[in-house]
């Protein structure tokens, strides 16, 4: 057979002899995975994420949960026979570094899309790469920013949600309830700026006083000497917009000090993996929004069936709020891709530009002018104690449905429209 | 600035003085071993980590907080007797950088280990029950456990005053310091000295970790940012100097507490900011003696 194919004239023998010796080296070694990605078939899709560092927890659910919609597009028969796969890579939450590995994805794996990021400053780095490459790019974070028409291009996507939706739906359920005058305790880079900034026109419609900002340092290990100055001022709400460990430490202090006792916290984003390693003390009766929590399960059929799925390939956990998003990041590319039977970037686009999707929280749709995906925001409340199992931290107190009015408008973004 | 009352200000004082408390055990067990031995111990803040860690460990096995009081300085002081043992003393009388550099790579890979056995998300450390709420301190309520924080520090430091100034065993202690020649000529076993001055170090860096759990919550990178306080404490105060770091670890906590009042974005760096003027004005900080680097 050898001599066969030799003869045709299809492999040369030298080509032969150095693939079979490859192939050998590759099936016994570890990996063999490797061998995949050399295939010029498949779809690449690469997944820049910071695995190290203190975002790690949620990085890695993210990748977990992008695992699920690569499997399930395979199972579906990929595009044409041609299947997906994920190619991860730690941007270390360094936007040089994820500028870095985002042009190696693109340079070197060619990738078909980059779907990442977990900081408001990495995915713009990495979004200015995907732009300059006209390769689609899917942001699953945070950012008001990325919107705007000097940082957007039709090649930005962003699956996420933004500071000023986020902020905006918590502030509209709690304003009205709990009083107008506002303490903000705020971690001060962008992530905190852009999340009072929404709160504050959220509440603008509310009335509200803010009496004090107080700006700390990111990667605060103690707030005590903050407090002080918010309980003088008797807030009736203390609006904390930090991130990861700073809001776990935050809100374990700020109940330290007996401050729930005389206003209500509340939070824009409510960190399931954040809830979980601080323990349901430190986040007991706060409000927060969130893009998604696995409860919502008994109510919305494709979050039951995301949760399943996710359960049987991850040993039974759930997928966490940033994990989902990283689902549906990858998701909503390679749906788009099949829509337009195609991976010619344009065609992919209009696709995505098209798509009405439910695939993990209901409906959601990409707006034309910024590509924001509007959709559902969710207003949890911390549980005091867990009922059913370890996961059962959170009740959804309200939902607000998509709509593109909560949005900022395109020509506040600076789109032509 | 409004609302600036009198009672703010003396809460915001007694704040700062809370949390001095807990920069000075910090800083403690790094000042001893600098004084006692000449070694910048940068596993400082792993043996802090480790200590937490070991706590959060024995309540998992059914262990409570006031045990681990116990049990964590020992665990931990332990290893760090082990480390003193097989790591430190080849490189007595080598230059200051040789166990600095030792110790900073054993920090990474403490904190890799700590992150291979219980992972790299964070875990919960209740507060134990007897110490949890806030009372009224007169000018407005404080969290219980912090009054106990100051406590425990109070101890720990009078202890120590008294095992290193009161008793025979500390009386070597100092003179090894000053000339380990003389102290090995007289017959003592210098080498058996240093092993336990290593040990009570790091077993105050655990109980410190310890202590400072159930203010924060544990993750592996818990000890990276408490290093450099410790490290502006023992700085400002002297280096080696046990009394210096008492009074810097207090002007530090007061100096960050009133910052946070007036300009809460340069908390941070207000602390550097105290060292170099510090440095300026008297090199060797408040206490320390001129020359103990070189």
């Amino acid at each position: 057979m050898t001599k066969k194919i030799t003869k045709s004239g299809l492999l040369s023998r030298r080509r032969l002899l150095t693939s079979v010796g490859a192939g050998a080296v590759l099936a016994a070694s570890p990996f063999r995975i490797n061998l995949l990605q050399a295939q010029e078939a498949t779809i690449k899709v690469g997944f820049p994420v910071p695995l190290t560092g203190p975002y790690g927890t949620e990085a890695q659910d993210q990748v977990r949960a992008a695992e699920v919609a690569i499997a399930e597009f395979n199972e579906g028969g990929g595009l044409n026979g041609r299947k997906a796969e994920l190619l991860v890579r730690d941007d270390k939450l360094n936007p040089g570094e994820a500028a870095t590995r985002t042009l190696e994805l693109i340079e070197k794996e060619k990738v078909s899309f980059i779907v990442g990021s977990l900081s408001a400053a990495v995915q713009l780095a990495v979004n200015n790469v995907t732009k300059e490459r006209q390769i689609i790019f899917n942001s699953i974070s945070q950012s008001d920013t990325i919107n705007e028409a000097s940082d957007f291009s039709k090649y930005t996507f962003h699956e996420a949600l933004n500071p000023h939706l986020t902020a905006g739906a918590v502030g509209r359920y709690a304003f009205p309830k709990f009083g107008k005058k506002v303490a903000f305790l705020t971690a001060d880079y962008a992530y905190g700026h852009e999340m009072v900034r929404g709160f504050q026109e959220a509440g603008k419609a509310f009335g509200i006083e803010t009496l004090v900002d107080i700006r700390h340092p990111i990667g605060t290990t103690d707030f005590s000497a903050l407090l002080p100055r918010i309980q003088a001022l008797k807030p009736d709400i203390l609006c904390i917009s930090n991130f990861g460990r700073d809001q776990q430490i935050a809100l374990k202090q700020a109940t330290d000090f007996g401050m729930k006792k005389s206003m209500k916290i509340i939070v824009p984003i409510m960190l399931y993996t954040g809830r979980i390693a601080a323990g349901p003390q430190a986040f007991e009766g706060v409000i927060g929004g969130t893009s998604y929590y696995w409860g919502i399960e008994d109510k919305i059929a494709s979050a039951k069936a995301f949760n399943d799925r996710f359960r049987k390939m991850h040993g039974g956990k759930v997928p966490s709020d940033y994990g989902a998003l990283g689902y549906g990041g990858v998701k909503t590319l390679l749906m788009g891709a099949k829509a337009a039977n195609s991976l010619e970037a344009d065609k992919v686009i209009a696709a995505i530009e098209a798509l009405k999707y439910d695939y993990y929280k209901g409906p959601q749709y990409y707006r034309k002018c910024d590509h924001q995906s509007a959709q559902s925001v969710l207003i949890i409340e911390s549980k005091a104690s867990p009922q059913k199992g370890d996961a059962d931290v959170f009740n959804v107190v309200e939902t607000e449905a998509p709509n593109d009015a909560n949005l900022r408008s395109c020509e506040a973004l600076g789109h032509k429209v | 600035m409004p609302g600036l009352s009198f009672d703010l200000i003396a809460m915001q004082l007694f704040t700062g003085l809370a949390l001095g408390a807990i920069y000075v055990l910090f800083a403690i067990g790094l000042s001893l071993i600098f004084g006692m031995l000449t070694v910048v111990n940068f596993a400082h803040g792993a043996f802090y980590m480790v200590g937490a860690y070991v706590g959060l460990f024995l309540i998992s096995l059914g262990g409570n907080f006031w045990l681990c009081l116990v049990a964590v300085p020992l665990i931990v002081g332990i290893s760090g007797m082990i480390v003193e043992r097989f790591l430190i003393r080849p490189l007595y009388g080598r230059g200051i950088d040789y166990p600095l550099l030792l110790t900073f790579g054993l920090s990474y890979i403490m904190v890799e280990l700590i992150r291979i056995g219980f992972g790299t998300s964070g875990y919960p450390f209740d507060t134990p029950d007897l110490l949890q709420g806030a009372v009224n301190i007169g000018i407005g309520y404080f969290p219980l456990y912090r009054l106990f924080v100051i406590g425990a520090a109070a101890v720990v430091l009078l202890g120590l005053w008294l095992f290193l100034e009161r008793t025979s065993f500390g009386l070597i202690i100092r003179a090894g310091a000053r000339d380990p020649q003389i102290v090995r000529v007289l017959g003592v076993d210098v080498a058996r000295v240093w092993l336990y001055v290593f040990g009570i170090g790091t077993a105050i860096a655990g109980l410190a970790g310890l202590l400072a759990a159930p203010l924060q919550g544990v993750i592996p990178e818990m000890g990276a940012n408490i290093l450099a306080e410790a490290f502006v404490v023992t700085v400002v105060g002297g280096m080696g100097s046990i009394g210096g770091a008492v009074i810097a670890g207090l002007l530090v906590g007061v100096v960050i507490s009133m910052t946070s009042l007036f300009a809460p974005e340069m908390a941070k760096v207000s602390i550097f900011a105290l060292m170099a003027i510090v440095l300026l004005i008297r090199p060797q900080g408040f206490f320390g003696r001129a020359g103990l680097m070189s």
